[in-house]
């Protein structure tokens, strides 16, 4: 059993006790919600007759529904379910007090964009959503996990989760990325290395050179990709980096709390001798650009690499792959570079902030989008989408031929209609390349770094985006 | 308090395949309701139909009125939302029988009360063998002992020992449990350093 980390600290800090049937009722310090998850829970209060306990711990904001052009989000919505959905979170936080980033705050967005960059999220804190990608905010030494409606209910009524704790393994990551490989290859490899269930029972804990030196975005990218190892929570221990990216923002402390949060924040990190129930390395060094060229996140690699044949695998993931060719038409042997791709999409809680916008911008700068590639940049949130434009980036797109779009999860899992059709290929900075999840059941999704995504936007093909000579 | 549930009992329905994830078991564009009134109508919706929109030979068209729904291995990964198991649930799945669960998925089945337990992947195969040579034979799983009955014979399986005590003993109601502890919460609350607000 784990001792030392920071996933021990945290749980201990925020147990209220213990419930009968052994597991921890934890306090839980942020709540963010969303429209698709939240409306159910406020169902079951009101039936129960129940008021939210501590709606200054919950945050909402609307991302999964939310159309993503400025026709589209005039009010109501043509999608009269959308309409509805947004209706029901307007009328669930006024009467629980509970604050809202709506459209016309400036702040709406995608909550695991908007949580870290309002200040909302900080270290040492437990924080879930009624999302799978809530691990994104353990980028900031957070205890941060999805759950499911009922558990928003307890959350709500409570304040607090029911939670058996898991496993703590150490993901030590050693080396140094290359020039144009960044987190998504990363944590891409990671969950190649490891599996896409290899995480099941277990909270990881990434360390390392390669980790300590992505800056906060960076480690958002690889947190928020957790979940699609299997580990319902991933963490990376508060250091300088954390804390310069976390001051000056809205919600963060100022002055004297600061100073006082601090010692909180530098209390809960992982101790030197920390012990661990698990401890596996991985090697950065010589990583290439990363693309799956299958149906789950770990059939993934490097751009010039073959895709493996069924004998390099056994059991189920021989299945798997099997089910993989035929869902994507690829061939083992070859690479996935040439292969042909209709759209582009850019944004997502795992490459939807600013640097990845910059990042693509560097690659796509004088170049234009192949005409037969529907391109879509979909900042994560509207205060993503102001610095952009303000930074003259929003204009690199525009001018290369992408559509310039509004905030909102769009086309990671096409809610709002933003879908493929048919059996479109899609190059997506999105997690999630599972059968159906863009839109269409015969639609196919290459997951893959911002950088690749505007070079393949660029080639009408899977391409490798170091030949761009951006500074990808 | 809410019911104890010691055991489900019923026919069965095998959805075989590993890491079938919850966008297979309900796509994301039916989640656009705000109450789960409708989900069973959703379950596995792609999957069960054909390109020109007609119901396919998939198990939940051909094993309507079943009652334990018997997986491979990862079942439920991928995406946290109560949808997939409202959906199950309301299609009329009451109990699982899998290798192994993604834990979220496996959490909101508690949630609503839906055992799920999980055995030896031959033990899976063996039952869904079973359940298709014979789609009337009952099948029963005994959470409180940890096995599952079929064809005359006992296989042992493994429960969660939280999720077990929380559905046998009937204290799965996490919202009444805990809202019992306010007070104690609030000490908690204010004992941490960020949250004297």
């Amino acid at each position: 059993m784990s001792s030392g980390t920071l996933y021990d600290k945290v749980w201990e800090r925020h147990k209220v006790g213990e419930l009968p049937n052994g597991e921890d009722q934890l306090f839980v310090g942020l709540h963010l919600m969303h429209e698709v998850t939240s409306p159910q829970a406020f169902g079951m209060l009101r039936e129960r007759d129940l008021d939210v306990a501590f709606p200054e711990r919950t945050f909402a904001t609307t991302d999964h529904i939310i159309p993503t052009t400025p026709e589209e989000r005039e009010r109501p919505f043509a999608d009269e379910q959308a309409e509805t959905m947004l209706q029901a979170l307007e009328r669930n936080t006024e009467e629980a007090g509970i604050e809202f980033f709506d459209l016309d705050s400036g702040k709406q967005g995608i909550a695991h964009v908007v949580g870290p960059e309002l200040g909302l999220t900080q270290p040492g804190q437990t924080i879930v959503c009624g999302d799978s990608h809530t691990s994104t905010h353990g980028a900031f030494g957070a205890v941060a996990m999805g759950i499911g409606t009922s558990q928003i209910r307890d959350v709500l009524a409570t304040g607090c989760i029911a939670a058996e704790k898991m496993d703590v393994r150490r993901v030590e990551v050693t080396g140094e990325l290359g020039d144009g490989v960044g987190a998504k290859d990363l944590i891409l490899h990671i969950i190649g290395e490891l599996g896409v269930d290899g995480g099941v029972g277990h909270v990881y804990e990434y360390a390392g050179e390669a980790i300590e030196r992505l800056d906060m975005e960076g480690r958002l990218a690889v947190c928020n990709m957790s979940i699609e190892g299997g580990a319902r929570a991933g963490y990376i221990n508060p250091d300088q980096t954390t804390y310069e990216y976390l001051r000056g923002r809205e919600y963060a402390p100022e002055g004297e709390e600061w100073d006082r949060l601090m010692e909180y924040w530098e209390s809960v990190a992982s101790e030197p001798d920390a012990k661990y129930d698990d401890v596996v390395t991985v090697d950065a060094d010589d990583l290439e650009p990363m693309v799956t060229w299958g149906v789950n996140p770990g059939q993934v690699v490097g751009v010039t690499e073959p895709v493996p044949g069924p004998d390099e695998f056994a059991g189920k993931d021989r299945d798997n792959a099997e089910k993989a060719y035929e869902h994507m038409g690829v061939e083992p042997g070859e690479t996935m570079e040439g292969y042909d791709v209709d759209v582009a999409f850019l944004g997502t809680c795992t490459n939807g902030r600013v640097s990845d916008f910059r990042e693509a911008a560097a690659v796509l700068e004088g170049e234009t989008v192949d005409p037969d590639v529907r391109a879509l940049a979909v900042p994560g949130s509207e205060t993503v989408r102001k610095q952009c434009e303000a930074e003259g980036i929003a204009e690199v797109f525009e001018e290369a031929g992408f559509q310039w779009r509004r905030a909102g999860c769009s086309m990671c899992l096409a809610m709002n209609g933003d879908a493929l059709e048919g059996d479109e290929v899609c190059a997506s900075s999105s997690n999630r390349n599972f059968v159906g999840r863009q839109g269409s059941k015969d639609g196919r999704t290459v997951l893959m770094s911002p950088a690749m995504v505007a070079a393949a936007a660029v080639e009408g093909e899977i391409a490798d985006a170091r030949a761009f000579g951006g500074d990808a | 308090m809410v019911r104890a549930i010691r055991r489900v009992t019923g026919t069965g329905v095998p959805v075989r395949g590993d890491d079938i994830d919850t966008d297979q078991i309900v796509p994301a564009r039916f989640l656009k309701e705000v109450t789960f009134d409708d989900m069973g109508e959703y379950a596995f919706y792609d999957a069960r139909r054909d390109d020109d929109g007609s119901l396919n030979d998939h198990p939940f068209n051909e094993y309507r009125g079943a009652r334990v729904l018997v997986v491979n291995d990862n079942f439920g990964c991928g995406s946290s939302r109560e949808h997939a198991p409202q959906a199950l649930l309301r299609w009329g799945i009451h109990g699982i029988v899998g290798e192994s669960f993604a834990e979220i998925f496996r959490d909101n089945c508690t949630a609503l009360g839906i055992p799920t337990v999980t055995a030896e992947p031959e033990t899976v195969t063996e039952l869904q063998n079973f359940v298709e040579s014979d789609p009337d034979a009952g099948i029963e799983i005994d959470l409180a002992n940890e096995r599952v009955v079929f064809d005359d014979t006992e296989v042992g399986v493994t429960a969660d020992p939280a999720m077990r005590e929380s559905l046998v003993e009937g204290e799965w109601d996490t919202t009444a449990l805990m809202y019992q502890n306010l007070d104690r919460t609030r000490e908690t609350a204010a004992s941490l350093p960020y949250t004297d607000s």
